[in-house]
């Protein structure tokens, strides 16, 4: 328990904090219930994708830029090809747009490994080059999404047995993206591929020297984070019916739940659940300040205010502990 | 046992190739490696290298500093990939292009840094080099670590141990050939001992170490051979035996033995302005690397540092400029005990340091102005309206006083190194500090700045400043220095006055050694070991 305390314990800190701006929430609108949570993970739901997009690429200690503009583009390519297609179709474009994702961030990697160009640079440029694509699947707002798939992350999840007290407060939409990120992370994480990406983020060159093949894993690396990027795409569309080519405001906030889930931007540290506790964290608390009807550009100020000082009190707790053997 | 041929000294004439070939050992070698050369750019780090290495012999390798000896073992590791030469593997040709594929062909390093990943646990670690776990801890509890926890992160266990587990983590998949690049240098002397009672049993296993260390007590306790380089080639391949050491410090420092002393010192008296002691130093010791250094700078004086690589010169510049914390000991400044936080502490007590490093010290994209400036303008006071008049005045005098080539002086980047070493040194003469603390300054820079800079260091001891000069390059210290320290293992082991301070001198002192013909007895000779295998 203490060892899990130890290691795990950011994670837990965060949920921790997450329960009480839900309680917050609660004294604030006495009303907010479960209808309120079901609509802030559904709203999440894309926003986790791209986090955990940014997080594998961090962890391999490289950046991704270009997750927003990927998630654009993979939503619309869904977007078009369910455009008027039957409900049986979804199913061959559903894992068609995740092989995309993972071709289109293998793609980003090889990159990287071959030009030797910083990943920053690389990726920024595929932002520009993903946005254009986008534009050139959908020139505006458009194209359908299976019914079926829309109906995938509505409303609670329904158990024979087990009293709608319980299951009002499990989304539909939060079992989808827990299935999705275990399917892809957790064999990634016990597996020595995923070891690898760890070890050439902390230290390349002692990697290196450990027998890691350091290229293949930075472009696998990439890879995975265009997996969860398409997923990410598939979820918009999902959530809105359509595929819209301009990318969301994904990107900074995915680098904000990276750092504020525990993840070290040098690379080789963190784990997937930190980020995404995070991103629900960043999310909620806009949520608050909108019942508070505080003004929007001072919320942008009070949720960058959090990220540092949490960040802060981290780094201020890890010292301490690292102090007290 | 067989009848061994007698083992036949190869060594190379003066500046001849090296030999190749077994060097007489009974078996063919499991390793075979002939003419190896490498260059990193206009800089040749091997030239003509050599290394031969029977089953079950634990081989030294042994040169000076940047002789070689890293790049050698990085070649034959595949961590680096060589510009020419053959590797043979049990007699046939091998390419190693990766640490993995030297790994498949039975060859294991363990390399001077640590090569844990510092954010994974032990086990993790294990696990990415797909180490078998219990021979890994049985090798551990030999080593002399017996309460290791997996699950501990690397980056908080300490060096020492680190040094165990990556050698623990070597030996646990049974390698042919371990590559041991100094080793010992980081170790406690109870963990070293134990190093090398384990690699003392590899051979009887018919494995073979190769083994680099500066340390000729543990190469007499468990070497056969030593494979001499000298500027990236190899001069001579040795058995140990009593009495080899001279042998191998005269093959490490060739004709320069026979070089008739030339002093440059240009007639500067001792102590000529204000003498008296600038810098009295007493018991200073930095975490384990530098143990106990004791010595004083007087005004006026240039002393020398001689140290091999890694014998705790870094840490004691890094603590006299304010860079590092020392953890013991004190240091006084004009006969006041001072304790530096920070650079910036050093600095105003007028202490100077020039890094080693030249990237260290230069704002590359500035102007040599600016980076001349820098000192005294980055000073609080200062802040404000730039005296520009002053400043270009100051400037320009030092500049002129360098004979600083300023063709190219809007970038410092673009200037020569010898004139980038030029402007570290002369934003401090601009300063006015009165003592600088130089690290290697004439690294790789070209003989004719190499004088200019002897020149200079003297001339400011003639101004009364004191200066503490660090360099790898011996023959420098009898250039320019009125005593030298002798720094060994973290510990001041001589103070030589500069008139016996010859090269083959300093070299026996950096290495431990006696002075004096006491050293001809041949401390191998104590170990108490038999020469021949």
């Amino acid at each position: 328990m203490m060892r899990l305390l130890r290691r795990e314990g950011w994670v837990v800190g965060l949920l921790v904090l997450f329960i009480v701006l839900l309680i917050v929430a609660k004294l604030i609108q006495p009303n907010y219930g479960a209808n309120d949570f079901i609509s802030l993970v559904r709203a999440v739901l894309p926003f986790a994708f791209a986090v955990a997009a940014q997080t594998v690429a961090v962890i391999a200690g490289g950046i991704d830029l270009s997750v927003g503009s990927m998630m654009a583009l993979t939503s619309v390519i869904a977007a078009s090809l369910m455009n008027g297609a039957s409900e049986s179709y979804a199913l061959f474009v559903v894992p068609f747009v995740l092989l995309v994702g993972f071709g289109l961030g293998a793609f980003n990697g090889l990159m990287i490994v071959v030009t030797r160009v910083p990943d920053i640079v690389v990726t920024l440029a595929m932002l520009f080059v993903f946005q254009g694509a986008a534009l050139l699947v959908l020139q505006a707002p458009g194209g359908a999404s299976a019914e079926w798939l829309k109906n995938l992350i509505v409303g609670p999840i329904s158990i024979p047995g087990v009293p709608v007290v319980v299951t009002a407060f499990i989304p539909n939409a939060l079992i989808v993206l827990a299935i999705a990120l275990c399917a892809v992370w957790l064999p990634l994480k016990r597996s020595h591929l995923g070891l690898s990406i760890y070890a050439i983020g902390s230290h390349e060159l002692a990697a290196f020297r450990s027998g890691v093949p350091v290229a293949r894993t930075k472009i696998l690396a990439y890879a995975f984070s265009g997996l969860f990027a398409a997923m990410g795409g598939l979820a918009l569309t999902m959530s809105t019916g359509i595929g819209a080519p301009i990318p969301g405001p994904y990107l900074l906030a995915s680098v904000a739940a990276v750092v504020l889930g525990g993840v070290t931007l040098g690379g080789g540290k963190g784990g997937l659940m930190g980020p995404i506790v995070a991103v629900f964290v960043l999310r909620l608390v806009r949520t608050i300040l909108t019942l508070l009807a505080v003004d929007p550009n001072v919320t942008a100020i009070f949720e960058g205010t959090i990220m540092v000082s949490v960040v802060m009190l981290g780094a201020y707790l890890a010292m301490r502990g690292s102090r007290m053997p | 046992m067989l009848a061994a041929p007698p083992i036949l000294r190869r060594e190379a004439g003066e500046g001849g190739h090296a030999q190749r070939g077994g060097g007489g050992m009974t078996s063919s070698p499991l390793l075979d490696a002939t003419g190896v050369v490498k260059n990193y750019g206009a800089v040749a780090a091997l030239k003509n290298a050599s290394l031969s290495l029977a089953p079950g012999e634990v081989h030294a390798l042994m040169g000076a500093n940047g002789a070689g000896k890293s790049t050698l073992v990085k070649i034959l590791t595949g961590a680096i990939k060589a510009d020419g030469g053959r590797v043979l593997i049990r007699g046939q040709e091998r390419k190693i292009g990766s640490p993995a594929e030297a790994r498949r062909a039975g060859m294991v390093s363990v390399y001077q840094e640590p090569s844990l990943i510092p954010d994974l646990d032990v086990l993790s670690n294990l696990r990415l080099t797909r180490t078998p776990l219990e021979p890994f801890r049985a090798w551990v509890r030999e080593l002399g670590v017996p309460d290791l926890d997996l699950r501990e992160t690397a980056r908080h266990i300490p060096l020492a141990v680190q040094r165990v587990l990556d050698l623990a983590r070597a030996l646990a998949i049974e390698p042919d050939v371990l590559l041991l690049d100094e080793m010992t240098a980081a170790l406690p002397a109870n963990l070293a001992e134990r190093v090398i009672d384990v690699v003392r049993r590899q051979k009887e296993t018919g494995r073979s170490v190769i083994f680099i260390s500066h340390r000729f007590l543990e190469i007499a306790a468990m070497c056969d051979r030593a494979t001499v380089l000298r500027d990236g080639e190899t001069v001579g391949i040795l058995p140990i035996e009593p009495g080899v050491e001279e042998r191998i410090v005269e093959l490490m420092l060739g004709a320069k033995v026979e070089k008739t002393r030339r002093t440059l010192r240009t007639g500067a008296p001792q102590n000529s302005t204000g003498a008296g002691t600038r810098l009295r130093v007493r018991n200073l010791q930095v975490g384990t690397k530098l143990q106990d250094v004791s010595f004083d700078l007087a005004n006026g004086e240039v002393a020398g540092v001689v140290a091999l690589e890694g014998q705790g010169q870094d840490e004691l510049f890094g603590a006299l400029s304010g860079a590092v914390r020392p953890s013991g000991g004190s240091i006084e400044v004009d006969g006041r005990a001072v304790k530096f936080t920070h650079p910036a502490d050093a600095v105003a007590q007028s202490i100077a340091y020039v890094p080693g490093d030249r990237s260290e010290a230069i704002l590359g994209q500035r102007s040599v102005r600016e980076n001349i400036a820098l000192p005294f303008s980055a000073r609080l006071r200062n802040w404000g309206p730039i005296g520009m008049a002053r400043e270009r005045a100051t400037v320009a005098s030092a500049i002129e006083k360098l004979q600083i080539d300023t063709r190219a002086q809007r970038e410092v980047i673009r200037l020569s190194g010898g004139n980038q070493q030029k402007v570290t040194i002369a934003r401090w003469i601009a300063a006015d500090a009165r003592t600088i603390l130089c690290f290697d300054p004439t690294r790789g820079i070209d003989v004719r700045t190499k004088a200019e800079i002897y020149k200079l260091l003297r001339e400011l001891a003639g101004q009364g400043k004191s200066i503490l000069f660090y360099t790898s390059e011996l023959e420098e210290i009898q250039r320019v220095c009125d005593r030298a320290i002798v720094i060994f293992g973290g510990k001041v082991v001589d103070i030589m006055p500069v008139e016996i301070a010859d090269e083959p001198a300093l070299t026996r002192a950096a290495y431990g050694l006696p002075r004096g013909v006491e050293a001809d007895i041949g401390i191998l000779a104590n170990a108490g070991r038999e020469a021949t295998p």
